[in-house]
Formats: C-alpha cells, sequence, structure tokens
C-alpha cells in the first residue's frame, strides 16, 4: 500500500510538474533566438503540443473513421457510399437521427433555461444558502452515467399490478391518485422523454455552475447603477444581465448540446435503444460493437461530426464578432 | 449530504447565517466578501418567492439521489421488495436499515488502491488538459500567427468526435506503433498499459471543450489590461502566468472539477488502455467487478456508488470558491 502511494505521488509530481517545465523550458529556447525569429516562433510554443495531441487523439481517428465508413462490416473491401444508404433507408437508422434531433433540441435547451434561472434567483439568497442550493443541483454531476440509470430505475420502475409491491417512485404516485402503473420506458413516443428527463438532471448542473460563475463577474456598478435608475430584477435580467452573459449561454448551449449529441450511455443502458428510443450515438456503438459492422457504425459516427459542423460555423462567426469588437 | 435538512436549511440558511446549513456544505469562511450579493437580496422580488422556488427546484433534484442514498442502507430483500420511500413510515424500525452493503463495498478486494490508482490517473488527467488548453487559448487569443482562425475552428470543430471512434485507432498507436507505407512515423510505443497512455488520451479528448471554453473566457478579458502588461514589458510567457492565468481562475475552476468528474467517472478510457488487472484498477472498474460477480446487485450498486462519489464531491466543495475570483469580480468583464 505504502509503495503504491508512493508511485502515486511520484506520477503526480511528474504528470502534473512536467508539463510546466516543458512550456517553460521551450520558451526560453525562444528566448534564446534573434527577436524576429522568437516573436514568430513564440506562438507555435503556446498552441504547439495543443496541436500535436489533437492531431495524433482525434485528428487520426476521425480520419480513420471517415475512410472505415466507406468500407464493409469487416473493414475491408469498399462499398462506396452503402452504408450512408442504408441508413437513410432503414427505418431504424431514420428513427435515430429524428430522436436525436429531439434530444439536441429539448435537452440542452431546457437544461440551460433551469440552470440560468436557477443561478439567477440562487444568486439573490445568502452567500451560504446559495452555496448550499447550488450544491443540490450540482450533485448528479458527481454521479456516473450508470450510477445515473440505477437512481432512475427507482424512479420509473415498474411492475404489473399483482406482482407486488412497486419499487418505482413514479409509479407509486401514479397508482396513489388511483391510477393503474405505466411501464414509462416502454411507451413510445413518451419514453423518449423521460430518457431525456435523465440527461437534463446530470447536465443542469453542469449549465449552472458555467452560468452563475459568468453572472458574478459581471460588473457590480452596472447592475447598481440600473438599481438606482429603478429597473426591476426582471427588467435587469433580461436587458442587462442575460446581453451581457449571451457569450457565455452560446457556450454552454453548444456544449451541452454536443455532449448529448455523443452521449449513448442513457439509452444504451435503460432500453438498450428499443421501443422507439434509439439514438444516432447509440446506434453507432450497437453497430460497431454488438452487431461487428464497421462500416456501419463508423457511418453513424461522420453522421454525428457532420450533423454539428453548421453549430460550429456559428460558433466561429461569434468569436470573429467578439475580437472586432474589441 | 443528501438529507431532508438540505432543502429546509435553502429556506432557513436564508439570513446569510450559518445556521440550518451542514458544515461540509458551507464555504470556507472569509473568503471573497464579493460573492455575497451587493444588493439586499431581491428588493423588488422579495425574499420568500426567490426561497421557494429555489427549494422546489433543489427538492425535485435531490429526490433521485435521495432515493439511492436511503436504498444504499437498506437490506436486499427490502430493497427489491418495497419503494425505497417506505422507510419514511418506519424511520425508527432498525430492521430496515444496514451498513452491511458499506461494509461488503469497501471489504470487496483492493478498493483502497483502487481509489489511489484513481487519483494517480485523475489528477494529472485534469491537470495537463487545462494547462496546455490554457496556453493554447492564449494564444488563439492574444498572439498573432499564420492560419490561427483555421486552426481554432478546427480545433472546435474536434469537440464532435465521438471518443469511442478513438479508441481503436489509438489502441493499435500504442501496440504498434504508425506506419507509411512500411516507413515508421510513429516508432511502437508500447505504452499500453501504463499511466502516460491513459494521461494523454484524457488530455487529448478533454482539450478541444477546454481550448473552447477557455477562450471564451479569456477572450472577453480587456485588450487594455493585456496591453498594459506589454507597456510594463512583460513577455507573453510573464503576461500569460502573471495576468491572464489568475484572472481566468473561475473557468479553470469551473472546467478542472468537470474534467475532474469525468476522467473519475470514466470506464471505458481506464479499461481500454490500463487494462483490468486488480493492481492497475480504478473505481468505476472495481464498481464494476462488484456488479459483475454478484449480478444486478442494487443494494451495493447503490453504496458503491456513493463512495465513488464521495471525492468528487470534495473536489466540488474545495473549489467551489475559486469560482468566484476577488480580482474579475467588478473589474474584467466587458
Amino acid at each position: 500500500m505504502s509503495n503504491q502511494l508512493l508511485q502515486v505521488i511520484i506520477a503526480l509530481v511528474v504528470g502534473v510538474g512536467g508539463i510546466w517545465l516543458l512550456y517553460w523550458g521551450a520558451d526560453r529556447l525562444v528566448n534564446m533566438l534573434p527577436l524576429r525569429a522568437a516573436t514568430a516562433l513564440r506562438p507555435w510554443v503556446f498552441v504547439g503540443p495543443a496541436l500535436l495531441l489533437l492531431t495524433v487523439y482525434l485528428v487520426y481517428p476521425a480520419i480513420n473513421t471517415i475512410v472505415l465508413s466507406f468500407r464493409d462490416r469487416r473493414g475491408q473491401g469498399w462499398v462506396g457510399f452503402d452504408n450512408y444508404v442504408d441508413i437513410f433507408s432503414d427505418e431504424n437508422g431514420r428513427l435515430a437521427i429524428r430522436n436525436s434531433i429531439a434530444w439536441v433540441v429539448v435537452v440542452p435547451v431546457l437544461a440551460v433555461a433551469i440552470g440560468l434561472a436557477f443561478a439567477v434567483l440562487a444568486d439573490k439568497l445568502g452567500r451560504r444558502t446559495e452555496a448550499a442550493a447550488k450544491s443540490v443541483i450540482f450533485l448528479p454531476m458527481a454521479i456516473s452515467f450508470v450510477g445515473a440509470s440505477i437512481v432512475w430505475r427507482f424512479i420509473y420502475n415498474f411492475r404489473p399490478e399483482g406482482f407486488g409491491e412497486q419499487t418505482g417512485l413514479l409509479n407509486a404516485i401514479w397508482q396513489g391518485l388511483g391510477n393503474n402503473p405505466v411501464a414509462w420506458l416502454l411507451s413510445e413516443p413518451w419514453n423518449n422523454l423521460y430518457l431525456m428527463v435523465i440527461m437534463i438532471w446530470l447536465y443542469t448542473g453542469f449549465a449552472m455552475v458555467v452560468l452563475s460563475s459568468a453572472i458574478k463577474s459581471l460588473p457590480g456598478e452596472v447592475l447598481e447603477a440600473a438599481r438606482v435608475d429603478g429597473a426591476t430584477e426582471w427588467q435587469m435580467f433580461w436587458r442587462i444581465v442575460l446581453p451581457m452573459i449571451s457569450s457565455t449561454v452560446m457556450v454552454v448551449l453548444t456544449t451541452i448540446l454536443i455532449i448529448v449529441w455523443k452521449v449513448f450511455d442513457i439509452v444504451f443502458v435503460m432500453t438498450g435503444g428499443e421501443f422507439g428510443t434509439t439514438i444516432v450515438a447509440e446506434r453507432m456503438i450497437t453497430e460497431f460493437f454488438t452487431f461487428r459492422n464497421q462500416g456501419r457504425g463508423a457511418a453513424f459516427a461522420v453522421l454525428l461530426f457532420v450533423a454539428v459542423l453548421p453549430f460550429m460555423t456559428l460558433n466561429i462567426r461569434r468569436f470573429r464578432a467578439q475580437e472586432e469588437m474589441r | 449530504m443528501t438529507d431532508v435538512t438540505t432543502t429546509t436549511g435553502v429556506v432557513a440558511g436564508l439570513d446569510d447565517e450559518p445556521t440550518g446549513v451542514q458544515p461540509g456544505k458551507a464555504e470556507p469562511p472569509g473568503t471573497t466578501p464579493e460573492t455575497a450579493s451587493p444588493a439586499s437580496p431581491g428588493r423588488a422580488w422579495g425574499r420568500w418567492p426567490v426561497a421557494v422556488s429555489v427549494s422546489i427546484i433543489a427538492a425535485l433534484w435531490l429526490v433521485p439521489t435521495l432515493g439511492l442514498l436511503v436504498t444504499s442502507f437498506r437490506p436486499r430483500e427490502l430493497v427489491d421488495s418495497s419503494g425505497w420511500w417506505t422507510v419514511f413510515a418506519h424511520l425508527g424500525d432498525g430492521s430496515q436499515w444496514t451498513l452491511q452493503n458499506y461494509r461488503d463495498v469497501l471489504d470487496a478486494g483492493g478498493f483502497g488502491n483502487s481509489f489511489l490508482n484513481s487519483l494517480a490517473v485523475t489528477v494529472p488527467a485534469t491537470v495537463l488538459p487545462i494547462t496546455i488548453a490554457a496556453f493554447a487559448a492564449y494564444a488563439f487569443t492574444w498572439m498573432e500567427f499564420p492560419g490561427r482562425q483555421v486552426l481554432f475552428a478546427a480545433v472546435v470543430g474536434l469537440m464532435v468526435v465521438p471518443l469511442q471512434m478513438s479508441l481503436i485507432p489509438i489502441l493499435q498507436l500504442y501496440t504498434s506503433g504508425f506506419r507509411v507505407a512500411g516507413i515508421p512515423i510513429i516508432p511502437d510505443l508500447n505504452l499500453n498499459g501504463t499511466l502516460l497512455a491513459v494521461w494523454l488520451a484524457h488530455t487529448g479528448f478533454g482539450l478541444p471543450l477546454a481550448t473552447y471554453m477557455l477562450r471564451n473566457y479569456i477572450g472577453s478579458l480587456p485588450r487594455s489590461l493585456i496591453e498594459s502588461a506589454k507597456v510594463d514589458g512583460a513577455g507573453h510567457f510573464t503576461t500569460f502566468t502573471r495576468l491572464v492565468l489568475p484572472l481566468s481562475t473561475p473557468i479553470l475552476a469551473s472546467f478542472a472539477i468537470f474534467q475532474f468528474l469525468w476522467v473519475w467517472n470514466d470506464l471505458l478510457v481506464a479499461l481500454v488502455f490500463l487494462g483490468g488487472e486488480p493492481d492497475v484498477r480504478v473505481v468505476t472498474q472495481a464498481l464494476r467487478e462488484l456488479n459483475g460477480s454478484r449480478g444486478q446487485a442494487w443494494h451495493l450498486l447503490t453504496a458503491g456508488a456513493f463512495v465513488s462519489m464521495v471525492l468528487p464531491l470534495v473536489v466540488f466543495f474545495s473549489l467551489q470558491r475559486y469560482f468566484v475570483s476577488g480580482l474579475t469580480a467588478g473589474a474584467v468583464k466587458e
């Protein structure tokens, strides 16, 4: 055990300290160069490590995946666009696309709306109360996807009438109101919404934490001036706070959108994509790892990143505008 | 952390006093007085409506976790036969409660070891992407170089590459290198199974989001501040470490906590690159073993889930006060 502890400490020092030493050393080296060369080279010292890692860990696998999406199920012979044609002609493939679109509309919007409302409201409470309240919303973030699916089984669980007491909270309440128990996760198409609720529950904390730190870094004088001028809290939120944090709202919205677009765990664990709940990311995993159809799985993956390109363009435009304003 | 007092605490602790809020939740005293809302809380809204809405949302969010917590203290037979909320009907009944689940989880082979392993994976896998992304975000914002916009667009675009699709190509790279027409471009490094392999993988996967979020924040720092540092003779390295990094504390802290959570809760990357041997097993793997050897053991899984949540929550509470930096409050955002 103590040996293990020592290893861990050495690993931490090497891992954490090493990277700083690397940047510091590289900057020193560049300083020794003539001024013009140093000026031209220094930006690459700053971005170089990031670009190198991204190339190895994301660009190379992405290219690999694109190539694979034009190959057959064993990843060998070329099949042209067959995999893509299959996705769009298959009823399940089209359903996955429709469901995924619903996910990326519903989840980010609700998570950001609730997270923002909570951040604004909690900001008006005392400091300690606020910290406690925010911790509650944040709590689900600390639970892994597998943990989350256990948590929600105790909400959605279903037992037909006469097969024992309900162990799912929702059915207990539903029965208490005089209804028959419902198999929530099997009832199409609403089961999609019930699964989305899990994701909203998990990610509202993310939105809340980031938005709250944006709200708190707003200049106090501006808010105070508006208050002196007699603005109501409602007006202040819509006319001052929201416009001032709009860039952060966009970032959070985009981030959650992308996370939601890629998340497969919830559907995979809760329904396995059955009962009309299949989504693109879950298809990708199922095709690739369960059905061992590498080409089709890769095609679903390519679909994932092509679909997000418009959002990325939008974001880049926004960053350009931000630069021009400075 | 998840009992009923928390919700009541939300209401009871309104008057800035620590009463009604558990000490573990509260921030350390004497930090960042700016955190408290400068104006009297909710002059136009009134305190009670705000407190009530916050309490309602908080209660809704707490219910599922409360179910998890209660279940983790119930004997197996009861978990399967009745709802967790039924315990509230007979709170004093000792036969409704047990610590056995926690004993079973902690006694299961090498749980302490797996905690250390998780720590050795998670801390560098959090610090590395943040450091590398911060340097890159600074360069993308405040330095001039050819292809700056295009490269940044590419970095952000990489956010959408699904992690699962990267695992197999990277694994091949780790075990047999990379050759173009038989010429080794990247040699066979035999990285697989080492901590470095996992750190670098998590760093690569976390970089796009980190760069994106940090670039957004660093880009909102006023130009005048950076220019004045330059006038004072500070080079880029000094400006970055002495000015930009401290000013970016809130976003660094926010991202740190999320990256920490993602890595801590990750099973897939650790499984692929570190392997499942008992001596290198991380917490999520240990949990999976627990379930794997006993079938759908919900009573154990719930207890295990709570044990594995402890450290992330400690990190969250200790970072919470950095979410608002004393320096930025009122000085930076334009």
